[in-house]
């Protein structure tokens, strides 16, 4: 089986998160009751027209240029004509011969190796409404209800090259297109909403020249689906190529329940959409200065930031891609650091506890993390209490300073008072502290561990470690006290 | 319609007295020539009601006020059903007006009712109405033409003093041409279309229809003007009635085409059309043969791109929203009864054609071609306009045919000979009676201008008028 070569292509619709529909004003959102969010215009009554929405070409460019796309500035809207209860006019507003955008390119990474995925082209279309059939199909249910809300939401349509060659890059390219879209501020990608859906097509190719056809694989719903449906079917393809059988072209159904691919229909039975311009809008012309605006307004990409946090700030990698996957927390980290604070210990603490604690669903300004690292650095508490006041921050958003001061938290930086406990803690381990001698120099840390305990974590640390290690050179002789 | 204009004015008559009038006529006349779909009695008595208090308070919304008008049944208004004379969309009552209805109301006039059309405003005679024939007052054995039948017969017999029509491909121009009344079929982009159910969105334009060309050009000044909610509205299309006639036709020049004068023309028609340019010439107009070589094609060009877009445009009635629905077992039934029952068999003939011209592997020989022909005679208009001010035609090949006459569909769509290539090029047209053939039917002469140039057909189309009204009262016709 391993003689083949997967060539696999997707073909994504974002829908865009602006505030209005693509050819009329009403508003585009999620949730709503059915059919509240609706006008002629969306409901493709008679003598109704579309006015394309500005934002929505804004929303388009931007996401074009962030895929690094040249931008056509001359494209046409086409009709794509078939019929189905969702689809108001009978035909959905989409481009076709001349695309917003073409030839773009997204980079990333694919088990730290640096990869490329091309973008053949990239354009806008409005949203269908949402069918919902009381069976599991058009077909055969009893009665399929539509809410029209989501018709004419704007959408972009991005198709890529089948350069992609295997299953876990495309689960890899998906993701970092939602994260390039997501920091170009285009859409909010929740696959879940369906607002960032995928198609796929897979080929196999043999070397001895046993080719196989495309095959389009359609409800992919999450990243999990689009690389078990990939791996299932290259799987399936190969086995028909190996027995000598032929692949059909062919649309094919991920179900989800059995976790394998199912035919919809051939290729050969496909509907003919009868595309032609669409003579209710004039072509759309775009201003070169415009779109060279919106270039420039373009907000640091993921890769480009990954690229500073490893070099230029010092990340590790592992930290950097933490950070640029989930950009929340890169938000954070960016305002902590920009007060002046150390950028891997700002990493350590984002990625590490806060990351922990923002999970929840509060969060925390950067401003406020820096006020809780001055204290630290300050010596006004230790690292350990710094996480419990990190907590009360979240879950009471308490200010560190004033927490630390009405809690009347401190540090135990008395040397009398830590002594006394230094010697304590030998003294009830002397097992390891024998064994500490003969050379088993770890048990250090364990040392330090119960004299923080001992505190309730306000020993300040580096003085605890002085102070044991001081106790325990100097008493290489030292034996417990008689009584 | 000034003088009316001006009795309202003076008090002499009031709009509710205007509107019970034409009321009556349609009462007494209607029947026999069948041009209304729906009377809004109440509602037009109710808006000549609040007409006469505004003149009354002296605060009228324009000095037509109060001046009522009838509205082609594919142009949306609330309150009364927009059907486009289909079952499919029987008893549809649109929630919007359309932008040119809005107008007409802003200016004071009551609609009197919506007229009959050719379903969907498919045909040249308006015997594809699903719900009846129109006859045309001159001779009620003949159609009043179409697809505004209904708005031109209405003019011509006296039911309204004017309407509103549509025109894809020759749909006020023929109907007025037959009806022996005034029509304009207006810049694309200069009237929205916003409310107007399409067919061709790339050629469909809302026109006026009168008696009088002074009365064309005064409606068309309250429909013309940009609207944001029709993305092909031309900004600065707005029109300024008021020019006073120069008296002279001095420095216009005419162009005729002969291609428009040869074989299919009736000689009645001919000699009418090349008296009207010798009167025109004696006003002052030079006149310039002229030649549109490619207009030989354009009804060819037009039927393909009409067909292919009215597939689409009338491809949302399935059913599913309004409108009728044909109950079935399951959807796809459901989209195939409906739309079995719901149209007549020439809005599925253009269906079917557009269909075809669409699919995948006849859109280059015929949709493409045609796209590429109506780039050639948009660019021989624009070259003829180079050279003359009004391009000067026959309205169409005969007069008025009788009812049933036509069978064949390619007989019918050559009413659209003369007439579809300012549909196809976008720029305006006119036509005006020019005489009457022996039957005593009605002939129009079709006056055609550069985009925008309105203007230029009004002032010709005055002064032509004027003529042929002094002969006519000195007995020389």
């Amino acid at each position: 089986m391993g003689e083949y070569k997967i060539r696999i292509g997707l073909e994504i619709h974002v829908e865009l998160a602006t505030k209005t529909k693509i050819f009329c004003g009403c508003a585009a959102a999620f949730g709503a009751p059915p059919n509240s969010l609706c006008c002629p215009t969306c409901l493709g009554l008679p003598g109704s027209l579309p006015v394309l929405n500005r934002a929505a070409v804004e929303f388009g460019v931007r996401a074009a240029l962030a895929l690094n796309c040249t931008v056509n500035l001359y494209s046409e809207f086409a009709r794509k004509n078939y019929f189905y209860p969702d689809l108001p006019k009978a035909f959905q507003i989409t481009q076709h011969d001349k695309p917003l955008a073409v030839n773009g390119k997204v980079q990333y990474y694919l088990e730290d190796q640096p990869v490329e995925t091309v973008i053949t082209r990239l354009h806008l279309e409005e949203e269908a409404g949402k069918s919902i059939h009381s069976g599991d199909s058009i077909v055969g249910s009893e009665y399929t209800s539509v809410d029209y809300n989501r018709a004419g939401i704007p959408l972009i349509e991005i198709v890529t090259a089948p350069d992609i060659t295997s299953p876990a890059q495309a689960k890899a390219f998906l993701e970092q297109l939602r994260l390039i879209l997501q920091y170009a501020q285009v859409s909010d990608c929740k696959m879940e909403n369906g607002s960032l859906r995928c198609d796929a097509n897979i080929s196999l190719h043999g070397e001895s020249g046993q080719n196989g056809e495309k095959v389009e694989i359609k409800n992919l719903n999450s990243f999990r689906a689009l690389e078990r449906a990939l791996a299932y079917e290259a799987k399936r393809q190969a086995k028909i190529l190996e027995q000598g059988g032929v692949i059909l072209p062919e649309t094919r159904t991920w179900d989800e329940r059995a976790q394998k691919t199912v035919r919809m229909r051939l290729k050969a039975g496909a509907p003919d959409y009868r595309y032609f311009p669409e003579p209710d809008l004039p072509p759309l012309e775009l201003d070169e200065a415009w779109v060279e605006e919106i270039r420039a307004a373009l907000p640091e990409l993921p890769l480009a930031r990954e690229e500073r946090y490893r070099s230029a700030l010092g990340l590790t990698a592992y930290d950097a891609g933490v950070l640029v996957r989930a950009p929340h927390l890169a938000q954070v980290f960016e305002e902590t650091v920009a007060l002046g604070h150390e950028p891997q210990l700002v990493a350590n603490w984002v990625t590490g506890e806060y990351a922990r604690f923002a999970r929840q669903g509060s969060t925390v300004s950067g401003k406020v993390l820096g006020e809780l690292l001055e204290l630290i650095a300050e010596g006004a508490i230790s690292a350990s209490q710094g996480k419990t006041v990190l907590e009360e921050m979240f879950t009471n958003g308490v200010s560190p300073r004033e927490f630390v001061a009405a809690k009347g938290l401190t540090v135990i930086a008395d040397r009398e008072v830590l002594q006394s406990m230094v010697e304590e803690v030998l003294q009830n381990h002397q097992e390891l502290v024998k064994r500490y001698l003969e050379g088993e120099e770890r048990l250090l840390g364990f040392f330090v561990g119960q004299v923080m305990q001992a505190t309730k974590g306000q020993a300040e640390p580096r003085l605890v470690n002085k102070l044991l290690v001081k106790a325990l050179t100097e008493g290489r002789n030292w034996q417990p006290r008689e009584e | 319609m000034r003088a009316l204009a001006e009795m309202l004015s003076a008090g002499d008559v009031t709009s509710v007295e205007l509107v019970q009038h034409y009321l009556d006529q349609i009462q007494s006349t209607d029947q026999d020539i069948k041009a209304f779909l729906h009377v809004d009695r109440e509602g037009a008595l109710q808006a000549a009601q609040a007409a006469d208090e505004r003149r009354k308070a002296g605060t009228p919304l324009s000095p037509w006020d109060g001046i009522p008008i009838a509205v082609k049944d594919n142009i949306c208004t609330v309150g009364m059903p927009t059907t486009c004379a289909s079952r499919m969309l029987k008893d549809y009552y649109s929630p919007f007006d359309a932008e040119v209805v809005t107008r007409i109301k802003g200016a004071g006039l009551p609609i009197l009712g919506k007229t009959n059309l050719d379903e969907f405003a498919m045909g040249s005679s308006t015997e594809y109405s699903a719900y009846q024939i129109t006859h045309n007052p001159h001779d009620l054995t003949r159609v009043p033409g179409g697809s505004s039948g209904g708005s031109a017969a209405a003019v011509a017999a006296g039911l309204c003093p004017w309407g509103l029509g549509t025109d894809t491909g020759g749909s006020i121009r023929q109907p007025a041409a037959f009806c022996g009344v005034v029509g304009l079929k207006p810049t694309f982009g200069r009237v929205s279309r916003w409310g107007l159910v399409a067919l061709a969105s790339s050629m469909d334009q809302i026109g006026p229809m009168g008696r009088t060309v002074e009365d064309v050009e005064i409606l068309f000044s309250l429909i013309a003007g940009y609207d944001q909610r029709d993305s092909t509205s031309c900004p600065d299309s707005g029109y300024e009635f008021g020019n006073e006639s120069l008296g002279t036709l001095a420095g216009i020049r005419l162009g005729i085409p002969e291609e428009f004068f040869g074989e299919g023309l009736s000689p009645e028609v001919a000699a009418r059309v090349r008296e009207a340019v010798r009167r025109m010439e004696d006003l002052g107009a030079e006149v310039r043969p002229i030649s549109l070589p490619h207009s030989a094609y354009s009804i060819d060009t037009y039927l393909t791109l009409v067909t292919a877009e009215a597939s689409s445009n009338l491809a949302r009635y399935d059913g599913v929203r309004y409108g009728l629905r044909v109950e079935a077992d399951d959807a796809v039934s459901m989209f195939k009864q409906t739309r079995t029952k719901g149209f007549g068999p020439e809005v599925k003939r253009r269906i079917m054609l557009g269909t075809y011209v669409l699919t995948a592997s006849h859109h280059a020989a015929y949709y493409e071609q045609a796209r590429r022909v109506r780039t050639l005679i948009t660019q021989d208009v624009e070259s003829a306009f180079e050279e003359v001010d009004v391009v000067v035609t026959p309205t169409t090949p005969s007069t008025a045919f009788r009812i049933g006459e036509k069978q064949d569909p390619l007989q019918m769509y050559l009413s659209d000979s003369y007439t579809a290539i300012a549909n196809l090029a976008g720029i305006p047209a006119l036509t005006l009676p020019c005489g009457k053939d022996k039957l005593g039917l009605p002939i129009g002469i079709q006056l055609m201008a550069d985009h925008f140039r309105e203007d230029v057909l009004f002032w010709v189309g005055r002064m032509l008028e004027r003529s042929l009204k002094e002969a006519d009262s000195s007995g020389r016709i």
